[in-house]
């Protein structure tokens, strides 16, 4: 297996391969506990500087950067930008050289246009982290759900998956799609026609499949992943209501019944409760949403770590130990 | 005065020559043509085609020269500059300039800005509509009386057949050609690239196939319907090119055009968000390609045409999303028809037919297209075998936004010739000029 990750910057799930993406969740483990203790902060990137670009709105996934960089001691910059005030002004190349003539040890950037991240790197010398690009992919957000899937089932392969609801617009859906079917699982995603089109199914070679009904992607199912419906994009006449849409392609106990025992819930957040998730699943026994957004936190910390520690050769083994840590770089300054 | 092309192989489809000829040009115009052992008229200068192929000069239906208005992009003159050094002796400038070219001031400019450069034969196309609007038709018959070779709202396409419909009845009277972009905008509304496979992976908006297919479909059911000759601008579909394939066979007056990205590159290209793969229409699926390639084939494609759209370095600099659709294309499209020659696809004869013979008919442009006695002196000379590297640093247009750039070639256009004036010669050919058969001549 990998035990490097040897990347300049992290754009995608697509082009990553089993081991790779193995390497960032045992990095991501190793990194959970910090935020458990009492003081949360170890040295690691003391010294570097990470700034979080967004040009589209975001709480969730900006703050859970912006901690991640500073449980890591790395100095972390917010920057937000509308975009819509870039299109009258800079160009996304203007800021990045900006930017970068600040040199920074990586840069985390959200776009609602597909690509941005890419053109960024061609740019950049600093790192690039992908915070979600359009309707392209949100490589961090599938490693956190991985990283939770595996924290309660214990492995990936072998598993099977459902993803409920908006497939066409969700860069999430695409992340996890790479990743889970990479990792051997199989995935089952289902949701109204016009948000499910067939050509997905080509998406990846193998272990996809398109279901029309909401229950047969859920048939013995380990995991249900639900989407977000994301209002904000239904500019076309994709379903004709939301009242219609919580119906037929809501997740509500009742469709429970039809997974296997002991399934798990994940959703990415924000939820739109009684739309695509009932409260009573959110809330339930079976919705692990909250370890995500915590899970999220150490996957984020797994990421920087690898991409901005600067010399890419030098060991991962051991970001959690601030001691040997601090030797360490003692020992490199004689 | 009085020039031979001697040695050379001449294709010329229109008068099905295909064999070793002298070619006779004196003012402007083919004397005719001369058999190998003939004498050379006295005091003729001889150009040395030896190894080579005379062809009627290259006939572009489809390129935007930019000016007036977007001079930064492209001028007439640096446009057509970039014509000639690919082989180009003829270009037809479409009308969406600034301003639109939807009258007779906007056609008599452009025409006098060809003339002032001197290089290849500029021919205007008038908006269908006035500014490309889609609503009211555009002085079509005033745009003719001053140049214009036929009508055209490309790249707005015409949202509603009642248009459409209007302005084929209305262009049929000045017998002028209606060249369609099709594309339906309902269905391919904030799409960047083809929708397939790719536009999933990448996440970026399709513009589905049918877009461009029903509004193929529509215009060759509305050539039947007003007898106007229909011509579908870079079809780029398997739909499109069986709708006209339907159309053809039924005997509708149907045409169309093929532009050389759609047949050598597909949307697998965009995979790093290159903007220079981004056009429209877009760069399709294998399985359109596939079905390109026959209709090149089988003669259900009429025409090559290269779409040159030139555009600034800074705007191709923005994101996928946000940078303007198109890519420069005079100076690589003779290399990419060769490969297609040399894959065994079409015949040397079937390329001189799209880039020459064919052209000069849809469009009716009297007396070119061919080397028949009269006709303009407008030669293209090809090397099949000239091997080259297509380095846009050296393009002679003023916009750099190529997908081609560093691509290995095998044939080109080695020397234009416009009204008997040679306008282009590629620099390892010099031998062209030397005219050492001159001795021979004057005895």
């Amino acid at each position: 297996m990998q035990t490097t990750f040897e990347r300049k910057d992290l754009l995608g799930i697509r082009e990553l391969s089993a081991g790779e993406i193995t390497h960032l969740l045992d990095t991501a483990e190793t990194f959970r506990d910090i935020s458990r203790r009492e003081v949360k902060k170890v040295p690691t990137l003391r010294g570097r500087t990470v700034i979080n670009l967004f040009f589209e709105p975001s709480t969730r996934t900006r703050t859970s950067f912006e901690i991640a960089a500073k449980r890591l001691s790395a100095d972390a910059v917010n920057v937000s930008v509308s975009s819509s005030s870039i299109s009258k002004g800079e160009t996304l190349l203007d800021t990045a050289r900006n930017l970068e003539a600040m040199a920074p040890d990586c840069i985390v950037i959200r776009h609602s246009m597909a690509g941005a991240p890419h053109h960024l790197a061609r740019m950049c010398k600093a790192p690039i982290v992908n915070a979600g690009d359009g309707a392209h992919e949100h490589p961090t957000q599938a490693l956190l759900d991985a990283l939770t899937i595996r924290e309660h089932k214990n492995r990936i392969e072998g598993l099977k998956i459902a993803i409920i609801g908006d497939i066409l617009h969700s860069r999430v859906a695409r992340s996890n799609i790479y990743l889970l079917t990479r990792l051997g699982a199989s995935v089952s995603v289902a949701g109204p026609g016009t948000l499910v089109p067939a050509e997905f199914a080509g998406l990846v070679d193998n272990g996809l499949s398109l279901e029309g009904r909401i229950e047969d992607a859920i048939e013995g199912s380990d995991v249900v992943i639900i989407l977000r419906i994301q209002r904000e994009r239904q500019d076309a006449a994709f379903f004709p209501s939301m009242r219609e849409y919580a119906v037929h392609y809501g997740l509500r106990s009742e469709h429970l019944k039809y997974a296997a025992p002991g399934a798990i819930v994940l959703h990415p957040g924000p939820i739109n409760r009684g739309i695509e998730i009932s409260s009573e699943i959110a809330d339930g026994g079976n919705s692990l949403i909250l370890d995500q957004v915590t899970n999220g936190l150490a996957v984020r910390m797994a990421v920087l770590y690898l991409l901005s520690r600067g010399a890419r050769s030098e060991s991962p083994e051991t970001p959690v130990e601030p001691r040997k840590q601090k030797r360490e770089r003692r020992g490199s300054r004689v | 005065m009085k020039v031979v092309i001697a040695n050379g192989y001449l294709v010329d489809p229109a008068q099905q020559v295909n064999t070793g000829k002298n070619l006779l040009i004196e003012d402007g115009r083919v004397i005719g043509l001369l058999d190998r052992g003939e004498a050379m008229p006295e005091g003729a200068h001889i150009l040395d085609a030896t190894g080579l192929i005379v062809a009627p000069g290259f006939i572009d239906l489809h390129v935007h020269l930019r000016e007036p208005g977007q001079e930064y992009k492209e001028t007439i003159a640096s446009g057509i500059a970039a014509a000639v050094a690919g082989g180009w002796t003829s270009v037809c400038a479409m009308p969406n300039t600034d301003p639109v070219n939807d009258n007779p001031a906007v056609t008599r400019f452009i025409i006098e800005q060809a003339e002032r450069a001197q290089m290849a034969n500029v021919f205007p196309i008038g908006a269908l509509t006035k500014g490309s609007n889609g609503k009211e038709l555009a002085e079509m018959g005033e745009m003719k009386a001053a140049g214009i070779v036929a009508v055209s709202d490309d790249g707005r396409p015409v949202p509603t057949a009642g248009i459409m419909r209007r302005a084929m009845e209305y262009a049929r009277g000045f017998d002028l050609p209606v060249v369609d972009h099709c594309q339906d905008p309902s269905l391919s509304k904030g799409g960047v690239m083809h929708e397939g496979r790719w536009s999933l992976i990448l996440g970026l908006r399709g513009m589905p196939a049918a877009a461009e297919e029903v509004d193929a479909l529509r215009d060759c059911l509305l050539a039947r319907m007003t007898g106007a000759r229909v011509h579908l601008a870079h079809v780029s579909t398997r739909g499109a090119v069986e709708a006209v394939r339907q159309a053809k066979q039924t005997g509708f007056p149907v045409s169309c055009e093929i532009a050389p990205h759609h047949w050598t590159l597909t949307d697998e290209a965009l995979e790093s968000y290159d903007t220079n793969m981004k056009m429209s229409p877009p760069l399709r699926s294998r399985e359109h390609v596939e079905a390109l390639l026959e209709a090149m084939r089988d003669g259900t494609i009429d025409a090559i045409a290269t779409d040159h759209a030139p555009h600034h370095a800074d705007e191709k600099a923005l994101e996928f999303d946000e940078a303007p659709f198109g890519i420069t294309g005079l100076e690589t499209a003779v290399g990419l028809a060769f490969e297609l020659v040399h894959r065994g696809v079409i015949s040397l004869e079937r390329l001189v037919e799209m880039c020459a013979t064919n052209p000069a008919r849809i469009f009716s442009l009297s007396d070119r297209g061919t080397l028949a006695k009269n006709a303009h002196a407008d030669i293209t000379i090809l090397d099949p075998e000239c091997e080259w590297v297509f380095d846009v640093s050296r393009s002679k247009s003023k916009s750099r936004n190529t997908p081609f750039n560093g691509r290995r070639m095998t044939g080109a256009a080695v020397a234009t010739i416009v009204g008997g004036r040679l306008v282009y010669l590629h620099p390892d050919y010099g031998r062209i000029t030397e005219s050492k058969y001159h001795e021979a001549s004057v005895r």
